[in-house]
């Protein structure tokens, strides 16, 4: 059962964390999720992303929504912000290409020229 | 959409691009009478009555990135192919409640798909935003509250992987010791 002391545990592991990066900010992912973005399956794209990022270990990412940006059709779309550096926006984004994404961006740090719709 | 948690999401998503801090989501498994009853209600900014009339028409949206808005048309065709239907109350100033009744037995509901991930997204992806569930059956409730998660967590962010794993495992569990519904 997932209780409240297992939230604890993770509390004090992500303020470890956060103590050792002290003033450094770490990475963001947006997911769109408007209609077109939800149709398109960025639910999963989202969950895919999660599921690396948990998997490998890592707590400096944060993984947010937005709505539809008007490009419904590079559906699903994500935007992954590093620290210091411009957004990078990835189209056509399912689950393999997500867990690809943090695997070479988030934690490589090389762009995946392939995907990207705009820098 | 495949499935119905796909609406809620999206429907939610148009609370929260409503400026709602608060978003309730109520799922009502009622087996005597046949029906399943979602409701999504928000304290956004709401609209005027005359379009909340009207927001099942597809071409009728307030966005300006494009022309049309299927969110809604979706989810009454969804409901009314059940025999079920959508119904949309709504304030200016005050906020928004979508109710969408499916007919739980029908051969063209969709399933109920993967609400637990659904609403822990939603709940990570707009850690600023109070995401809450009601999930009941059979006279059973099970109850999310973010601000709950939120207040536990004290200075660590909803948006966090790890939260993210946590409330859906955490909500999961929560749905099926009320319902198996599918």
């Amino acid at each position: 059962m997932k209780t409240l002391e297992d939230l604890k545990r993770i509390r004090e592991e992500a303020l470890k964390a956060m103590k050792v990066r002290e003033g450094e900010q770490g990475t963001k992912i947006t997911v769109a999720m408007g209609t077109c973005g939800i149709a398109a399956g960025a639910r999963e794209t989202m969950s895919a992303l999660l599921d690396e990022l948990n998997k490998r270990g890592i707590t400096d990412v944060t993984v947010t929504q937005t709505g539809c940006k008007g490009l419904c059709e590079q559906e699903p779309m994500i935007e992954v912000t590093r620290a210091g550096e411009a957004a990078v926006t990835y189209g056509h984004v399912d689950a393999e290409r997500a867990r690809r994404i943090v695997a070479e961006h988030i934690v490589n740090g090389n762009l995946v020229g392939e995907y990207i719709v705009s820098k | 959409m495949r499935e119905i948690s796909l609406h809620i999401l999206d429907i939610a998503e148009n609370s929260i691009r409503a400026g709602a801090p608060d978003v309730e989501i109520g799922v009502r498994v009622d087996e005597p009478a046949d029906r399943l009853v979602v409701t999504v209600r928000d304290n956004g900014r709401g609209m005027p009555e005359e379009m909340a009339a009207v927001v099942a028409d597809p071409f009728v949206t307030s966005r300006t990135e494009r022309r049309v808005g299927l969110g809604l048309p979706l989810l009454a065709a969804a409901c009314e192919r059940t025999g079920g239907g959508l119904k949309v109350r709504s304030r200016p100033g005050e906020g928004t409640e979508v109710e969408a009744t499916f007919g739980l037995s029908s051969v063209d509901r969709a399933p109920m798909g993967a609400l637990a991930e659904t609403i822990a997204n939603i709940a990570s992806g707009y850690p600023d935003v109070r995401i809450a569930l009601a999930f009941s059956s059979g006279g059973e409730q099970f109850e999310f509250d973010s601000a709950l998660v939120r207040e536990a967590l004290d200075g660590v962010p909803l948006s966090s992987p790890q939260v993210a794993a946590w409330m859906r495992e955490h909500i999961q569990e929560g749905i099926a010791g009320v319902s198996s519904l599918e």
